[in-house]
């Protein structure tokens, strides 16, 4: 009986306990979300302070743009065709910009990886450093290269590919590393046996088992470099984004060719983005069933 | 799986690993082949060549001397003899009226001393520059004749650019211009000037140990008054150009997660009510996320005006579709089992997703949200240089003076290591919040690679 009374007492303190818990987490939630809805109340205020225009005097004006520029567009719907393969050369500046930077980047980012990987460096104690470097190329934004080698290189394309190659080597490096991190290192040491250079260690034992995945990133990184390219050439840096800033700087009666470019960026992403995305669905796939075969 | 088959013979074997080992070649050959014409193309179609030739080397020269450099400039008015001494030129330089550093001697005859026997003076009519090993060079500048100029040597140096009205001499010590109306001499120094504290301030030229010792005695107020109000390197309008940045970037991006949160919900299959309704969502997310910040940022501007607000909506808006992409497929993905167990309980609708569904998805969504805030401060970087706003902005004008290259490596490094800062940030939260999330699902090979492709 003493026991049963004993056992009921202490089952009470545990459901007083248990609520005074839950209680206690609860109060601190609500804290959280009401310091987490402070801040951005906050910031949104100082944002909108900040601002040329205030939300609520613009918010209703958001669609006036596009209407402006569809509706010109659609009463010359007749010259779009025409537009469209006019600025289809910069379309293809813009997209080889991507991809010159994305191959470039990857080679390099493929070294930076490499060079970081502890059981890959062929200079151990160097590792921190191409660490480092990797960083700050991951950093720096591509806008700030591009303007300063559009100064020295004047504009073009040259400038936005070096910029955009830099920053694509910083952060496919880091990416890389880390699925060298998860590679196995045996068939190094085994190829390291029969005396083969760095070179054909990382070559012969390392890409096969990493291929797929790099792979896979730098065609996502191509689909943000896509991005890049068009935005860098709205700073000068040539392709469709240099045009896009022409016809928009002109303002009324050109609006026509805008929504061509717009048309055309708009299809280029969703197209690339697409056909990426099934192809680094299969890669993976690929790899998982090399993995458990 | 033919090579594996008994009843084949040796040479069949032979064949086919002659046959492997052929498309192996072509495609380890053919790949980095493949690879180089194309680049090859893109050299010729970009006009690499071209480029040596127009690119103008003497103003990466000047960019990159002057970063780590600056220059005063001694310059005397040859019309009514005015002397003023001003750091870059600038009038937010300028030393004032009477006030020169010890190199310069103001007087009837300016002597301005350039180091290493290097001695340029400013008499009532004749300039003077004193030339170790060359000899001293007179240029006397008239109204009539323009800059008459007496060589100690017949032929002109190539350092020295002389023409009718205008003398030039460029040595490693500094750099004098006569003209009919003013002579200049620059004299170069190492260091970012005024850094600190402008002329002005009684601070200027303080060691760190005397400042130390003011700010003890009760004058830091003041000390650090005319650092935030520097004219010269603004530090105030840095800073709040760098919180201006960091701003949008979460605005942006949290904002972004919670319009994409809801939606989500509609456009995962296991959730939407509807199939249309799922359809409908995704094709929205396709879309917003097509249509490409740049876009966004141009057509909202165009409401919003630059600031960091516009900046903060375009953000949001691109993410949206991404974020919206990521946590739908997220919610695919949840385990129905722990839903059920939440059920058998008795609990409502709402219960269900509060205590089934969110805990499995938070640290996806966490984890989502702190990569993209790393990613967007940059972002809100280039979207500041596009349409005014943060440091970007101050970044582009200070590149479009094409003079301020100083200013230019200041912002440079401050981005850099804003963007680490928030890297790091974003990490060490990461840590905290979802750690043991973060290393289970390391074990689970399969989650961490699901999960690292929808990387920014």
């Amino acid at each position: 009986m003493t026991d049963l009374t004993a056992g009921s007492q202490s089952v009470a303190q545990i459901r007083d306990n248990y609520t005074a818990l839950t209680q206690r987490k609860r109060v601190y939630g609500g804290i959280l979300l009401i310091l987490f809805v402070s801040l951005m109340v906050a910031g949104f205020r100082t944002a909108d302070a900040r601002n040329a225009g205030s939300f609520v005097d613009g918010w209703h004006r958001v669609l006036d743009y596009p209407n402006e520029v569809l509706s010109e567009a659609w009463e010359k719907v007749a010259e779009l065709p025409a537009h469209l393969v006019t600025f289809f050369p910069a379309l293809i500046e813009t997209l080889n910009i991507a991809a010159a930077s994305t191959l470039i980047g990857t080679v390099a980012g493929t070294f930076l990886s490499l060079l970081a990987t502890r059981g890959m460096a062929p200079w151990p104690v160097m590792i921190p450093l191409f660490r480092r470097i990797s960083d700050i190329c991951r950093a720096i934004p591509e806008i700030v290269i591009a303007l300063v080698l559009i100064f020295i290189l004047g504009g073009g394309p040259v400038p936005a590919m070096i910029a955009i190659a830099i920053h694509t080597a910083g952060a496919l490096g880091k990416l890389f590393s880390e699925v060298n991190e998860n590679a196995s290192l045996k068939p190094v040491e085994g190829l390291e046996s029969v005396g083969a250079t760095w070179g054909q260690k990382m070559y012969l034992g390392v890409i096969p088992q990493v291929g797929p995945n790099y792979v896979s990133y730098a065609l996502l990184r191509f689909e943000i470099n896509i991005r890049a390219s068009a935005i860098l050439g709205f700073v000068g840096a040539g392709g469709i984004g240099y045009e896009l800033r022409n016809a928009m700087s002109w303002g009324q009666g050109r609006y026509d060719e805008a929504a061509a470019i717009f048309i055309l960026l708009f299809l280029t992403i969703v197209i690339v983005d697409q056909l990426s995305g099934i192809l680094r669905d299969r890669l993976t796939h690929g790899t998982e069933k090399g993995a458990t075969a | 799986m033919t090579t594996f088959d008994t009843n084949l013979t040796t040479e069949m074997l032979k064949a086919e690993a002659d046959r492997l080992f052929t498309r192996k070649r072509l495609l380890n050959f053919g790949l980095p082949l493949l690879v180089f014409a194309y680049l090859t193309y893109v050299f010729f179609a970009f006009g690499v060549l071209d480029l040596y030739g127009k690119a103008n080397w003497k103003n990466g020269k000047t960019l990159v001397a002057d970063s780590y450099s600056y220059k005063t400039h001694v310059t005397r008015d040859n019309r009514n003899a005015a002397v003023t001494v001003a750091i870059e030129g600038e009038r937010k330089g300028a030393y004032p009226e009477g006030m020169s550093p010890e190199w310069v001697e103001l007087g009837e005859t300016t002597v301005i001393d350039l180091e290493d026997g290097h001695i340029v003076t400013f008499g009532p009519k004749t300039i003077t520059y004193e030339v170790p090993g060359y000899g001293v060079i007179k240029a006397t500048p008239t109204r009539r004749q323009g800059v008459q100029a007496e060589l100690p040597t017949e032929v002109v140096p190539e350092w020295i650019n002389l023409s009718k009205n205008r003398l030039a001499i460029t040595t490693d010590a500094g750099r004098l211009t006569v003209t009919r109306n003013r002579s200049e001499v620059f004299r170069y120094f190492t260091g970012w000037e005024l850094f600190w504290f402008t002329l002005e301030s009684p601070y200027h030229g303080k060691s760190p140990t005397e400042l130390m010792g003011l700010a003890f005695d009760g004058e830091a107020g003041a000390i650090w008054q005319d650092f935030w109000t520097n004219k010269m390197w603004r530090h105030q309008d840095v800073a709040w150009a760098i919180f201006e940045t960091i701003l949008m970037a979460f605005l942006g991006t949290l904002g972004a997660g919670m319009v994409a949160l809801p939606l989500a919900f509609l456009a995962a299959r296991n959730f939407s009510p509807l199939r249309s309704i799922t359809f409908a969502t995704r094709r929205l997310f396709d879309f917003v996320r097509g249509v490409d910040a740049l876009i966004w940022t141009v057509v909202l501007s165009r409401a919003f005006g630059p600031g960091p607000l516009t900046g903060a909506l375009a953000i949001l808006v691109t993410d949206t579709g991404t974020f919206g992409k990521i946590f739908s497929e997220a919610l695919e993905n949840v385990d129905e089992k722990q839903i059920e167990g939440v059920q058998s309980t008795g609990a409502s609708a709402a219960q269900r997703y509060r205590f089934g569904v969110i805990p499995q998805i938070t640290p996806i969504l966490l984890s989502q949200l702190l990569y993209f805030l790393e990613s967007n401060t940059r972002s809100a970087t280039v979207i500041g240089a596009i349409t005014g706003g943060g440091i970007g902005l101050l970044l582009t004008q200070a590149i479009i003076t094409q003079k301020d290259w100083e200013e230019v490596a200041y912002y440079i490094v401050l981005i850099i290591l804003m963007v680490m800062f928030m890297d790091w940030f974003s990490g060490w939260l990461r840590r905290r919040l979802i750690g043991h999330a973060e290393k289970k699902a390391r074990k689970r090979k399969v989650v961490s690679k699901a999960k690292a492709f929808v990387l920014p």
